[in-house]
């Protein structure tokens, strides 16, 4: 894992400090809330509905064992005991005091950690493939390239007042497991028949009103342009970005409006230009940060068998575990999905157990997913029943992983002052109603996602089935999508028919289930099943 | 480096006499025609392609940029691009200028500032001071990080 150096080191402390003064001169009135919010913003601090909102980001979801305790500390010193992972692969605290905001900072700076540009319109924290360093499928690991990306996006003077908020995300496995062509940019990292490593551009994708999937903008910048096609790509974007319309200035409605051709035009004009200035960082610079992801540790030659006697573990195993690319090792996924529970929290004492167990079986090392999960990355077979019996007993061991009842749900109307309804509550019912896991997998694989506005924050366009809360003459309302997918065959779902209430949401959901069920085919999933006989047979059994 | 100077009202890393020749429009500069070709000060708004003033760096000796609204953040586009084209004349930002941003703009390439809310010199100092470190190559002249990490013999 990356470590900080002196200089590093200095840049957060630096924030710390500043942050402090203007909290200071927030409370002491020399700051105007209008001229407090962007700044605030740009410490992850958001007012909500009824406290502050304080993100932290977990640069490309990746963390050590040590800064996962501190966030569980965290939890219990400045919140009421509760953490809540995001879909960006961050924590969020729900119940922070400004003028406690500062000291928070500071605790996190003291674990190489910040809460730096997870807010406000600049380069959010980058996301990653949460496998990565770890995946057998994997081409290459994307993890230095994005803290490459983190060092340059951080306080980059010339992109901090964007027309908008800008989300980076970047892999190096064929599956995409980041849904990176729903971001502004997704890297994906690709070898050429000569076997060199470049970078894949998509540019303009996003959720949010208008869910655009991102065209390829550049098929293969050498790795050691990559920043300078980057500072190229959002050069053209803060100078030509929709700044009239705040519906309209993310960067997929550029790239849209202009047309991919023309963006990838003045893109290239602009990267010819940049690349005669020495803006790029040494090829040494890339081989310092890859000597932090190099080998964690591996062993060799460990056992490869892992003994499935006990069948609750076998079930965890089947749904939990993924295959390593290092013999003797798997993947462990901790779902946060409880059935009743509320997707993506845990309690400090929980926080603190996943550090213990990252130290003791995963090499130090734990990873965000952007579905709300976290994860072991590296646990050798040998202690995976070791590890799942302390998670079972702290309520970890729910073997849920991408069934029906894995939900993504944005925070919504008990916590986000722009939601229209409430997520959490539903993601609790649709979680109880499907809680019977021999049901869920049978079911198979089926990933829901709930927003509570038009937002997106929960990803609704990209759930095989989607939920999107809406307002019905003052009253709370779902809509239903189908067929979306954030994975690499990226599809978008589209509306079936009228929104429901509560209960009549959940009692879709089941009855779309249930045709599934009567119409799939061999190794059909639901949206398989979907894509093949349409939406009519579905129609037919919710609204007939 | 020259030191932060405050002179005119305006706040300037620069020794040489302010310019106070009026600012007329990009328009008005580039139209050889209807416009003012004389003119020695310009004065860039948002909407404006900074562009359009590369054939003529060589005649400018003030870039006013405007920002009506701190949070419309082109003018730092505008600013680097002038820079890296080799003007070495007055950048001055005008406008919603207001302390938190001044250390970026010195990093694209500003060297005056005119906020609409007066700024100390002092207050502006510290915020120039900001950062021990930066981790871009811009057009400051500061080293990044990276080049620290990997000094050349
Ligand atoms: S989708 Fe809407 S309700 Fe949900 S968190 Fe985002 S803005 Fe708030």
């Amino acid at each position: 894992m990356y470590q900080y150096d002196n200089y590093d080191q200095a840049m957060v402390d630096a924030r710390v400090d500043e942050f402090r003064d203007q909290v200071k001169r927030r409370l002491a009135g020399e700051l105007s809330e209008d001229h407090f919010r962007p700044l605030r913003l740009k410490n992850g601090l958001y007012l909500q509905l009824h406290a502050y909102m304080l993100r932290v980001a977990i640069p490309y979801g990746t963390l050590n064992s040590r800064q996962m305790r501190a966030l569980g500390d965290i939890a219990d010193k400045y919140d009421r005991g509760y953490g809540h992972f995001t879909t960006r692969q961050n924590i969020q605290y729900n119940w922070i005091k400004l003028d406690e905001a500062p000291d928070l900072l500071a605790d996190l700076a003291a674990v190489e950690m910040h809460a730096i540009q997870t807010s406000g319109n600049c380069i959010r924290n980058t996301t990653a493939d949460h496998f990565a360093g770890a995946a057998a499928d994997e081409l290459v690991d994307p993890r230095p390239y994005a803290e490459l990306l983190r060092q340059w996006s951080t306080f980059h003077p010339e992109f901090d007042y964007l027309p908008r908020k800008f989300k980076v995300a970047i892999i190096g496995s064929e599956t995409d497991r980041a849904a990176m062509k729903l971001h502004d940019i997704g890297i994906q990292l690709v070898k050429n028949d000569a076997g060199e490593i470049g970078c894949r551009f998509y540019v303009g994708g996003g959720m949010g009103r208008t869910p655009m999937i991102a065209p390829v903008i550049a098929d293969f910048v050498p790795p050691l342009q990559m920043i300078s096609y980057l500072e190229a790509a959002l050069r053209v974007y803060n100078r030509y970005g929709r700044r009239d319309n705040k519906y309209k200035a993310r960067i997929k409605i550029l790239v849209h409006e202009i047309g991919a051709d023309e963006y990838r035009r003045q893109v290239d004009a602009e990267f010819a230009h940049i690349l005669t200035l020495g803006l790029e960082p040494p090829p040494a610079e890339l081989e310092r940060i890859k000597g932090y992801f190099a080998n964690p540790g591996f062993e060799a030659d460990l056992p490869d068998n892992v003994d499935l006697s006990d069948p609750d573990f076998a079930l965890w195993v089947d749904q939990n575990v993924h295959a390593h690319k290092q013999p003797g090792y798997a993947i462990v996924t901790i779902s946060l999905k409880p059935a009743g529970g509320i997707p993506g929290d845990a309690s400090a004492d929980q926080i603190r157990l996943m550090a213990d167990l990252a130290r003791d079986f995963a090499l130090d090392e734990l990873r965000v997913t952007h579905a709300q999960n976290i994860v072991l990355p590296h646990v050798k077979k040998a202690d995976l029943y070791t590890v799942w019996q302390k998670l079972d007993a702290a309520g970890l061991a729910n073997a849920n992983l991408d069934l029906i009842s894995d939900i993504i749900a944005c925070p919504g109307l008990d916590y986000c002052s722009l939601a229209n309804a409430r997520s959490i509550p539903l993601a609790q019912k649709i979680s109880e109603r499907f809680a019977d896991i021999g049901r869920q997998r049978e079911i198979g694989e089926l990933k829901l996602k709930i927003s509570g506005c038009i937002n997106a924050c929960g990803h609704h366009h990209a759930g095989h089935i989607g939920i999107l809360g809406v307002d019905r003459k003052g009253t709370e309302n779902y809509q239903l999508l189908f067929g979306g997918s954030e994975a690499a065959d990226t599809s978008l779902g589209t509306i079936i028919g009228p929104g429901f209430n509560e209960d009549g949401i959940v009692d879709a959901v089941e009855k779309a289930t249930d045709v599934y069920l009567a119409q799939r085919e061999d190794g059909e999933r639901f949206l398989d099943t979907y894509r093949r006989i349409g939406v009519a047979p579905f129609k037919e059994a919710i609204y007939g | 480096m020259v030191d932060l100077v405050f002179a005119d009202n305006v706040l300037r890393f620069r020794d040489d006499d302010v310019v106070s020749d009026p600012a007329v429009t990009v328009d008005a500069f580039v139209d050889a025609v209807s416009g003012q070709p004389n003119a020695s000060a310009v004065r860039v708004e948002p909407g404006d392609d900074a562009r359009a003033l590369l054939p003529h760096l060589d005649r400018l000796a003030l870039v006013e940029v405007n920002f009506p609204a701190y949070t419309d953040g082109r003018g730092y586009s505008a600013a680097r691009i002038l820079r890296e084209h080799g003007y070495t004349g007055e950048l001055r930002a005008v406008g919603d200028v207001l302390i938190d941003q001044l250390s970026h703009m010195r990093r694209c390439g500003f060297d005056a500032f005119v906020p609409a809310l007066p700024i100390s010199a002092d207050a502006a100092a510290k915020a120039f001071a900001t950062w021990p470190e930066v981790y871009q190559k811009t057009v400051d002249g500061r080293t990044p990080i990276w080049a620290r990490r990997h000094p050349v013999a």
